[in-house]
């Protein structure tokens, strides 16, 4: 009844067959398949023993990110409840010490070092936001910890001790604009964001990208305040400027007030073509699926697509947080995390920090939701990029996939 | 010997004693390097909370924005620490190299004129107390002399926090916006990040905090402490006596602002970055709960009140991760309920009367009911005659008198 000699392609129906398997199935797996001794899976003091690994999730569960980061603790929760239904890691059950970040950066300081230098975990899947990225980082480089992030983010940073499961700018952006020109005939595009540094660093790749490789043309450029909820100014100014394609990169609560103007002001999906990197199933909660309604989003995973991972993923997730739970992009990316490690492990047949680093790079997960997906030497991963069309019930369809994998680059040349 | 213990009773100096034990011995031999590190962060609130002391409990005026004044320390330490980080070797990545690498994603091609001066750390070390002392005397004297006081000027702190956070996420070119000033290692070479510079930096805060309530506490028992506490409770008294009452108030402020940059550039020093998560409402409310709870009256108290909230949220947040802010909750709430004074209060309401019954006990008088002591000084008549604005001011001043000697 071992699972190891499964063929890998039934591996994953199995696995999501193995949650429901009574705990003590699991438990007898266990015993053989734990050969390797803790002295040589770990040589570096982390908290492994010979039945057991800890690791550490650092997300916001309370403050104004808790909305986001929820869906991300989920996903990290779901891997790993099903990897330790397939017996763990090297025969070692994963043991979670959950911290709240409290959307505070300092507090995720704190937290990162209570969990790196007093639980000595192994790893470390958590944050969402750049700042508290860029708040633990130093941490993470010092103690030699790990940390598995989730977030579309802005790119511009490559770490030792850090796996980005999500896009860099360039992955979500280009294959965007490029589709946009195509499909759309997009010339004119207007550039809008929230004031920080991924709306920024993403909207001079978006314009560098538009003026000099597609000889389109930028006809506006605005940034709003993080939490601005005012935007007839906008408004007005795109009124005027009649662009071919408004690029979005609103983020947060201002979301909402942001398509409800437009609405309002009468840009609707019908009259207007919109596409935006900030809309995941997520926000479409918050923003309501009448007032998103034919915009476009960009992205490299959505709920509805159409595979069989995603399938035993959306069925497994639903499972576990009800019916009513919806999957974001980044809760996908969050998702991968556990598996990532879990690969990287076997691979490098310790938990040791410096051999997990040293195997991840060329990681396979053909598992993934996603579809297929493999780390790059600069620790990003290799995935597709997809365009989907918001609907009115609240859902994507999506109308185009990039043909190929979209090399992770997050110190583009021609962009800087 | 009685006389020394008069004095030591009386100025104080026996509960700040007894507070440096507890940092410079009890902590560092119970702690190791990780929660010594903590406090040496919590510490650096004590500061902020014992400039709040002297502004709000002394002189009577509430500030709704300290966290401004801790902000500006900490960034201008910041500053310092982030040009040593930024050499151009270590950021040949950059499209600049030799910059701040939020300066180089922000297309900045150079380092602005006013980061300049950063490069030396005497300069550093002077703004870090210069720059949050101007800007509170600016914010200070125009409203003071202008007799704007009680809480029209804490809804203009709160104000000047907004624009503070505003600024400074807006202009991330030059201050590094929402992420804030990361990744900070050296200072002058010294590496801040080991177990080594934690424990130094530890022992430096808490010298430096034992300082400042020492100043404090000679400034409380001077003849301007007395000035303080008279214009607190009337304030055209000392007006007509020829003081020029506004002043005192500047004075107030700017050694609030003082001390709170000074905990800032610790604090920068400490956690090895600065973000404007510190200088906007919230936080500067947060700070004034710290000396809310320590007692606002009591500058040893308020050390305790910053340790005992942060400690609080440390390990309900570490223990309950899903409740932690409904116990916070309760703790705030349970404090301001039971002892509107403070953990101070507390001590001076039951722990002071129940220490000196015990010393008349040996004297043989212990039967002494102690209601005259403690009960709280409710009129027992209903005062039919004075108006109800009256009554809580004559109860604030009644605390006051209270607790204005204690340190």
């Amino acid at each position: 009844m071992s699972d190891k000699h499964l063929p890998s392609s039934s591996r994953r129906t199995f696995m999501l067959g193995a949650a429901a398997l009574p705990l003590a199935l699991a438990m007898s797996r266990m015993g053989h398949a734990a050969a390797l001794p803790t002295a040589q899976v770990n040589t570096t003091g982390l908290a492994v023993t010979d039945t057991e690994v800890i690791v550490g999730q650092l997300h916001s569960a309370t403050g104004t990110m808790a909305i986001s980061e929820t869906g991300s603790i989920q996903a990290e929760q779901l891997a790993i409840d099903q990897i330790n239904a397939m017996g763990g890691i090297l025969g070692r059950k994963i043991k979670v010490i959950k911290e709240d970040g409290a959307s505070d950066w300092p507090t995720f300081a704190e937290k990162s070092r209570k969990l790196l230098v007093n639980d000595k975990v192994a790893t470390v899947f958590g944050c969402w936001t750049s700042a508290s990225r860029k708040a633990v980082l130093p941490i993470f480089e010092k103690e030699n910890g790990l940390l598995y992030y989730p977030t579309f983010y802005e790119g511009l940073e490559q770490s030792k001790n850090v796996i980005y499961t999500g896009q860099e700018a360039t992955q979500q952006i280009l294959y965007g604009l490029d589709w946009a020109k195509k499909e759309k005939g997009a010339q004119k595009v207007f550039l809008v964001g929230s004031d920080y540094i991924w709306p920024r660093t993403s909207m001079k790749i978006a314009r560098k990208h538009i003026e000099n490789f597609q000889g389109g043309k930028v006809v506006g450029e605005e940034y709003y305040p993080l939490g601005n909820t005012n935007f007839n100014s906008l408004i007005n100014k795109i009124k005027i400027a009649k662009p071919d394609c408004i690029f979005a990169a609103v983020v947060g609560g201002s979301n909402v007030a942001f398509y409800k103007q437009l609405k309002a002001a009468g840009i609707t999906g019908a009259k207007q073509f919109l596409l935006t990197l900030s809309v995941t199933e997520d926000e479409m909660l918050g923003i309501g699926g009448e007032n998103f309604e034919g915009f476009y989003s960009s992205m490299k995973y959505f709920q509805t697509l159409d595979n069989a991972n995603n399938k035993a993923f959306v069925e497994a997730f639903k499972k576990a947080y009800g019916p009513k739970a919806v999957i974001g992009d980044v809760t996908q990316a969050a998702y991968l995390g556990p598996w990532l490690w879990k690969a990287a492990v076997e691979k490098a047949g310790s938990f040791d920090v410096d051999k997990v680093v040293a195997a991840s790079p060329g990681i396979e997960l053909p598992t993934a939701p996603e579809g297929y997906v493999k780390i790059h030497e600069n620790h990003h991963l290799y995935s597709k990029a997809r365009i989907a069309q918001g609907q009115a019930d609240g859902t994507f369809k999506v109308v185009a996939e990039s043909p190929e994998l979209i090399v992770p680059d997050p110190f583009p040349k021609g962009y800087q | 010997m009685d006389a020394i213990k008069t004095w030591l009773g009386r100025s104080g100096l026996a509960s700040i004693a007894i507070l440096a034990v507890l940092l410079l011995v009890v902590f560092p031999l119970a702690m190791d390097t990780f929660r010594l590190n903590l406090v040496g962060k919590y510490l650096t609130y004590g500061f902020v909370a014992i400039g709040l002391v002297m502004l709000w409990g002394y002189g009577g005026v509430l500030s709704l924005g300290q966290g401004v004044f801790f902000g500006l320390g900490g960034y201008a330490m910041a500053m310092f620490l982030k040009l040593e980080a930024s050499d151009p070797e270590s950021t040949k990545i950059q499209s600049t190299p030799g910059i701040p690498d939020f300066m180089d994603w922000n297309q900045l091609t150079e380092l602005p004129l006013w980061w300049e001066p950063f490069n030396s750390f005497g300069f550093t070390l002077f703004a870090v107390v210069a720059v949050p002392v101007l800007l509170a005397f600016s914010i200070s004297y125009a409203m003071f002399k202008r007799r704007v006081g009680g809480v029209y000027f804490a809804i203009i702190t709160q104000a000047v926090a907004l624009i503070l956070t505003v600024l400074i996420i807006g202009q991330q070119g030059y201050t590094g916006g929402v992420n804030g000033m990361t990744d900070l290692k050296t200072l002058m070479g010294w590496d801040i990040r080991t177990d080594e510079a934690k424990t130094l930096l530890y022992f430096l805060t808490a010298a430096l905090l034992l300082g400042a309530i020492l100043l404090c506490r000679w400034i409380q028992l001077s003849k301007l402490g007395t000035l303080l506490l008279a214009m607190r409770d009337k304030e055209d008294r000392v007006r007509f006596s020829g003081y020029d009452v506004s002043m005192f108030k500047v004075f107030a402020f700017c050694l609030a602002a003082a001390l709170s940059a000074i905990g800032g550039a610790m604090f920068t020093l400490q956690v090895g970055f600065m973000s404007p998560s510190f200088v906007g409402i919230v936080p500067s409310i947060e700070m004034v709960i710290f000396a809310a709870v320590g007692g606002r009256m009591s500058l040893v108290g308020a050390v305790y009140g910053a340790l005992l909230v942060n400690f609080g949220k440390t390990y309900f947040s570490e223990t309950f991760p899903d409740l932690w802010l409904f116990l916070m909750a309760a703790l705030f709430i349970g404090v301001v309920m039971a002892f509107p004074n403070g953990l101070a209060g507390l001590y001076e309401s039951h722990v002071k009367p129940w220490l000196a019954r015990r010393k008349q006990a040996p004297a043989g008088s212990g039967g002494e009911p102690p209601s005259a002591s403690t009960a709280p000084a409710a009129p027992t008549v209903p005062h039919t005659t004075t108006s109800s604005a009256a009554a809580p001011a004559a109860d604030i001043h009644l605390g006051a008198k209270v607790s204005s000697q204690s340190a």
